[in-house]
């Protein structure tokens, strides 16, 4: 074929990669960014020997004497402070748990029963102060440790943010691209040529197929060499779940584009679609911490189906059986916005 | 005297009557809920002529064009392009025709020679892009990204888009809107260049010279339908005047209608904004006596033109408004 005679398909695309490669805040957000955010939590939620958990002891003459027993567990970190401070320290989360030194040996425990770490603390304290009374165990017990890898939490997240990073540039790239376009005629102008329309919508979807083999391969070969995070399941599968997805969040992407006339507009819909799914489809904590009542809810979102299909795959090695039902989600999630988008596409 | 002006400027002859038509519309309707923006207008453009939709902003013509693009669906009437309808032979219509829209804005990122190639990959057959880009004079801006583009740079590459696919009807809606003097004339120059290949020409505009510089024939449009029909020089005829003689008095004083009307040579008085119009038929004569007349009634002249009537004249005769007053 000559060259000025490609396919309206591949010229159309062909456009959509230079206006994509040559914006070069759009390159910045749709592969540094990643990055950036699970170097960011991978520093966090390092895996250490151990937390220390923060501790105060509330100053009095027993304080000291308080503060030594303690320090028999090195677990723990202490400090003694007055009153005003101690209160301070509690309130902004700066110590987990202030021992409060009362009549005789007792003592009272001040924390947060609603913050994990101040239970914990609690817990290590208690302990601590029991024991150099004198208590011991009622039965014999032994501590061993592991630490393996695919349980850390940077093994838990790195799936949720190539789901998230598939949604977020498919939404916001064929939104903003599409919405663009009607707002300077350019669609209207497009429909006064013979271009047949499905190969408009086309070329964005095969636009981000591309963009999302690329985002995919930098982020998760980042996490494996930096990170180890592990790859268990087979690659293809994985290459398989990015597609689905990549497919489903464009379809959703065009659906949300389909109308819309303003950038402001379009802006306020994607948020109302995509928050649903950034709070409850478990890219940062587990989807199951929320009440079963609404659990078919999440687990029917695309996000959460996307989230689970990589975790499916890169943790627990890629059953079928686990990746199978999330992918025929996403399959759904592709086929209805993406046929309502043809439907009911706005084009001038 | 006669005016010469169409026999120097114009560089395509002009096409002979009983030509075939290429484009026919007949009783054209449409409104906007209350606002009615075509109201039976009739229109045949013959087979490589150009001609003119001309009126003030807001008469109808951009819902006519658009009409006859296929863009958008009339309330009523007929119109068959290149002997098709848009209801039968939609896909083949696109192909034939080149279509330049008021204010497209072409993707900033991409050159001038990527958005021509573009739109000829959406045509079966068509020319070269770079013949193209040659041929709207952008052959050293072909690799410049659009918005780097000037205004009359961006319009070239908009005219370029409508004619890479081949189109045998061509339609521009105000092509030279806001453009300088110079690219004006470039953009005139591409449309006598189409036109001299055979191409048919649908144009609007606000632009009296514009008009009279391309189109054969001229309707003008007014309220959405046809107020006057013709060759620019059958129009400009029509007034019965030789010259048009524009004056203004001192301290907007205000002359006898009357005693204008019955000077030497004045065929027809008009007033607005302070500025007084005589359409006169020997300006030689007229001026003299107007100039006694404004000497006799000890009025102060502050302003004096004459000029050979235009296609405004004609607007301003026809409706009392100029074209540049909005409908």
């Amino acid at each position: 074929m000559a060259r000025d005679t490609r396919h309206p398909v591949i010229e159309l695309t062909l456009a959509r990669f230079r206006e994509f490669l040559r914006e070069p805040e759009a390159v910045f957000w749709t592969f540094i960014f990643p990055i950036l955010l699970a170097t960011g939590l991978g520093i966090a939620f390092r895996s250490r020997p151990a937390d220390h958990a923060k501790i105060a002891v509330l100053e009095s003459p027993r304080a000291a004497a308080i503060e030594a027993l303690l320090k028999q567990d090195s677990t723990l970190t202490i400090q003694i402070l007055d009153d005003s401070a101690a209160a301070r320290a509690l309130r902004i989360g700066e110590v987990a748990l202030l021992v409060v030194p009362a009549g005789g040996d007792s003592a009272e425990y001040r924390f947060d029963p609603a913050r994990n770490e101040a239970r914990t603390a609690r817990l290590l304290v208690d302990r601590a102060l029991q024991r150099a009374a004198g208590s011991v165990g009622a039965i014999p017990v032994r501590d061993s440790y592991i630490s393996e890898r695919g349980s850390r939490y940077i093994d838990f997240v790195v799936p949720g943010l190539l789901g998230m990073n598939i949604m977020g540039s498919s939404v916001w790239g064929i939104g903003f691209a599409i919405v663009d376009a009607r707002r300077k005629r350019l669609l209207k102008r497009f429909v006064a040529t013979p271009m047949r329309r499905p190969h408009y919508l086309l070329s964005f979807l095969l636009m981000r197929l591309t963009l999302m083999i690329i985002e995919v391969s930098v982020i998760t070969a980042f996490a494996a060499f930096v990170f180890g995070v592990p790859l268990r399941g087979a690659i293809w599968q994985l290459a398989i779940v990015a597609i689905v997805s990549a497919l489903a969040f464009g379809g959703i992407g065009l659906f949300i584009a389909a109308r819309a006339r303003t950038i402001e507009g379009a802006s306020g819909l994607m948020n109302v679609v995509m928050l649903p799914m950034w709070v409850g489809s478990g890219v940062f904590f587990s989807a199951s911490n929320f009440p079963n009542a609404i659990q078919p809810f999440i687990q029917a979102l695309p996000l959460t189906a996307a989230v689970d299909a990589f975790r499916a795959n890169m943790l627990q090695g890629g059953a079928w059986s686990a990746v199978g039902p999330e992918l025929l989600i996403l399959a759904v999630w592709f086929t209805i916005p993406f046929v309502a988008a043809l439907k009911m596409f706005r084009w001038q | 005297m006669v005016d010469c002006r169409f026999y120097i400027q114009r560089s395509v002859p002009p096409v002979p009557p009983g030509s075939s038509v290429a484009l026919a519309v007949h009783a054209l309707r449409k409104t906007y809920g209350d606002v009615v923006a075509v109201d039976g207008l009739d229109l045949e453009v013959r087979t490589g002529e150009c001609f003119g939709l001309l009126g003030p902003n807001g008469a109808g013509k951009t819902t006519t064009i658009e009409i006859c693009e296929g863009l958008l669906v009339p309330d009523s009437g007929d119109v068959s392009v290149l002997g098709h309808t848009w209801l039968a032979d939609r896909a083949e219509l696109r192909e034939r025709l080149g279509v330049q829209l008021q204010e497209t804005q072409f993707a900033e990122k991409l050159t001038a020679l990527e958005t021509v190639r573009l739109f000829r990959s959406f045509y079966a057959a068509g020319r070269s892009p770079e013949e193209v880009v040659r041929l709207v004079q952008l052959e050293d801006k072909r690799n410049a990204r659009v918005n780097t583009l000037s205004g009359g740079q961006k319009q070239r590459l908009s005219i370029a888009c409508a004619l890479v696919g081949d189109p045998d009807l061509l339609f521009l809606d105000e092509p030279t809107t806001g453009l300088d003097p110079q690219s004006r004339r470039q953009l005139w120059d591409i449309v006598d260049d189409f036109r001299r290949g055979g191409g048919t020409a649908l144009l609007t505009t606000h632009y009296m010279d514009e008009a009279e510089r391309l189109c054969d024939r001229v309707a003008i449009v007014d309220h959405g339908h046809i107020i006057a029909l013709g060759t620019p020089r059958e129009l400009i005829l029509s007034l019965g005047a030789e010259q048009v003689v524009e004056f203004a008095l001192k301290d907007g004083a205000q002359p006898s209608v009357e005693a204008l009307g019955t000077l030497k040579g004045v065929r027809s008085v008009r007033g607005a904004g302070g500025t007084w119009t005589l359409e006169v038929g020997a300006a030689h004569e007229a001026v003299p006596a107007l100039l006694a007349y404004i000497d006799r009634s000890q009025l102060g002249l502050t302003e004096l033109r004459t000029h050979s009537p235009t296609l405004d004249d004609v607007f301003v005769s026809l409706t009392g408004r100029t074209l540049r007053d909005g409908a």
